[in-house]
């Protein structure tokens, strides 16, 4: 027995010299590599002009806190559950709610539109992720028809469906991210390797591998082998938790955001650290959105690191974004209990005048002001407009 | 026991970072290219940057506002 404990205080601490080894050596590469900014080698790329938003749509109607979005890909409609346990299917273009489902618990920190647009998923303090079918025939009940798929031992912080309405990839308050077969509620790979709470997670682009990322409270970021369940590689570069990764469209990088108050963009290899303020990102090539506490949202260039646009509207803070599967708009929801779909501003006419209030019948003006944008010529403010759905059209 | 699972713990983090350890690895700067040509080649595709004419913006506000 004593010889036991010495044999594995020997191994232990032989285990302990070659992890330290292997931790200043891993360091050194990735320093060795990180030979350039990635502003540097864009520096001759131009800068973007002007940006407007405006946001096209209020989608109200939950009771609280918005936790949580996605869209279809029908690029039309989206899912948006919230923190009085009720989940919503809207049609963005029309502000319609097409669905409503009341989860039997509050905080529904997770939802997910199944790419068929067919089935919902959702969970949050319930430790569960459950599958809702989507049908338009009256006489059902969708709860009802409601399936639950992933158990687990805590929250339910993200979900999403993989390329399939069949597979079901979850992250939780346990430290766990788990991927789930739909339709048996079987769990097909489970992954472990977070020492905390699980916040997010991102699957990479579909063409680009059977990889996802996911960020947590222990401050790493981690990608996995979705087949293995491997951990391929950890990314330890903020000082707070992530509260949010999204893959980039190339599927070459990913960018993590956290209360830290900086927004990392990872290469999947070696590593960048780019930009400031943060709570959660989603990228388009280009542009990097953020949503923050400070109830704005941020609209970065991905390859100059320089901010092109600050965003006003929300009474609240951000607690969710995404671009439109097509990039035509994007979403983001707060805790002033309302969505907002924006898209740029189409017409230069209402507006954008310097610095002087205006008021219109029927529109009240919201007083945001953007910029000065960076690497402008043009140091004049604009005046950015909110208008409410319930405003348009004009009584009469 | 307590310190036999301590040390299978060790083990797994040992074998974790070994396996990190032999990953290939690209320079920033070649990374940083390819990020670049790929935003730079899909911008005309970007409907956030080039914009989307108003008869085909789906989110288009539906009336034209008078004023006061």
């Amino acid at each position: 027995m004593a010889n036991e404990g010495l044999r594995d205080n020997e191994t232990l601490s032989s285990l302990k010299n070659e992890s330290e080894t292997l931790k200043s050596k891993l360091e050194e590469e990735r320093a060795k590599l990180h030979d350039v900014e990635l502003h540097q080698v864009a520096d001759r790329v131009d800068a973007l002009g002007q940006f407007v938003m405006k946001t096209r749509r209020t989608l109200k109607g939950h009771g609280n806190k918005v936790l949580c979005m996605d869209w279809c890909k029908d690029k039309r409609r989206l899912v948006s559950s919230s923190q009085d346990g009720k989940v919503i299917v809207w049609d963005a273009f029309t502000t319609n709610k097409e669905h409503a489902v009341t989860m039997p618990c509050t905080w529904v920190m997770a939802c997910a539109y199944a790419p068929s647009g067919c089935a919902i998923a959702c969970g949050g303090l319930d430790n569960k992720c459950s599958v809702y079918p989507l049908t338009f025939d009256k006489n059902e009940n969708m709860a009802a028809k409601k399936k639950s798929v992933a158990m687990h031992t805590n929250y339910l912080s993200a979900c999403s469906f993989t390329n399939s309405d069949m597979q079901i990839l979850t992250a939780s308050g346990d430290g766990t991210c788990a991927l789930w077969d739909v339709e048996s509620g079987q769990l097909l790979q489970s992954f472990h390797g977070h020492a905390a709470d699980v916040l997010c997670l991102d699957l990479a682009p579909s063409e680009t591998g059977n990889t996802f990322v996911s960020g947590g409270c222990d401050k790493k970021a981690m990608v996995w082998d979705l087949r293995s369940g491997q951990c391929i590689q950890s990314f330890e570069t903020h000082d707070s938790d992530i509260n949010s990764v999204r893959y980039y469209p190339s599927g070459d990088a990913f960018a993590s955001a956290s209360d830290d108050a900086t927004v990392s963009t990872s290469i999947c290899l070696p590593i960048l650290t780019l930009l400031l303020f943060m709570c959660s990102p989603y990228t388009v090539g280009r542009l990097l959105f953020t949503g923050y506490n400070d109830y704005t949202i941020n609209v970065w260039d991905v390859l100059k690191g320089t901010r092109v646009s600050i965003l006003f509207g929300h009474e609240n803070r951000v607690s969710t974004l995404r671009v439109s599967p097509d990039g035509t708009a994007f979403c983001s929801g707060s805790w002033d209990h309302t969505l907002r779909v924006r898209g740029f501003l189409m017409y230069v006419n209402i507006g954008l005048l310097r610095g002087i209030p205006v008021t219109y019948r029927g529109i009240r003006p919201y007083m945001g002001i953007v910029g000065p944008i960076p690497n402008d010529s043009d140091s004049g403010f604009r005046i950015y407009f909110r208008s409410s759905v319930n405003l348009f059209p004009l009584e009469k | 026991m307590s310190g036999s699972s301590t040390v299978n713990a060790m083990k797994k983090v040992v074998q974790q970072l070994r396996f990190e350890a032999s990953i290939n690895r690209v320079k920033v700067s070649q990374a940083a290219a390819e990020l670049q040509q790929f935003c730079l080649q899909n911008a005309h595709q970007d409907p956030l940057l080039t914009g989307v004419s108003s008869s085909t913006n789906p989110f288009r506000p539906q009336k034209v506002c008078s004023f006061l």
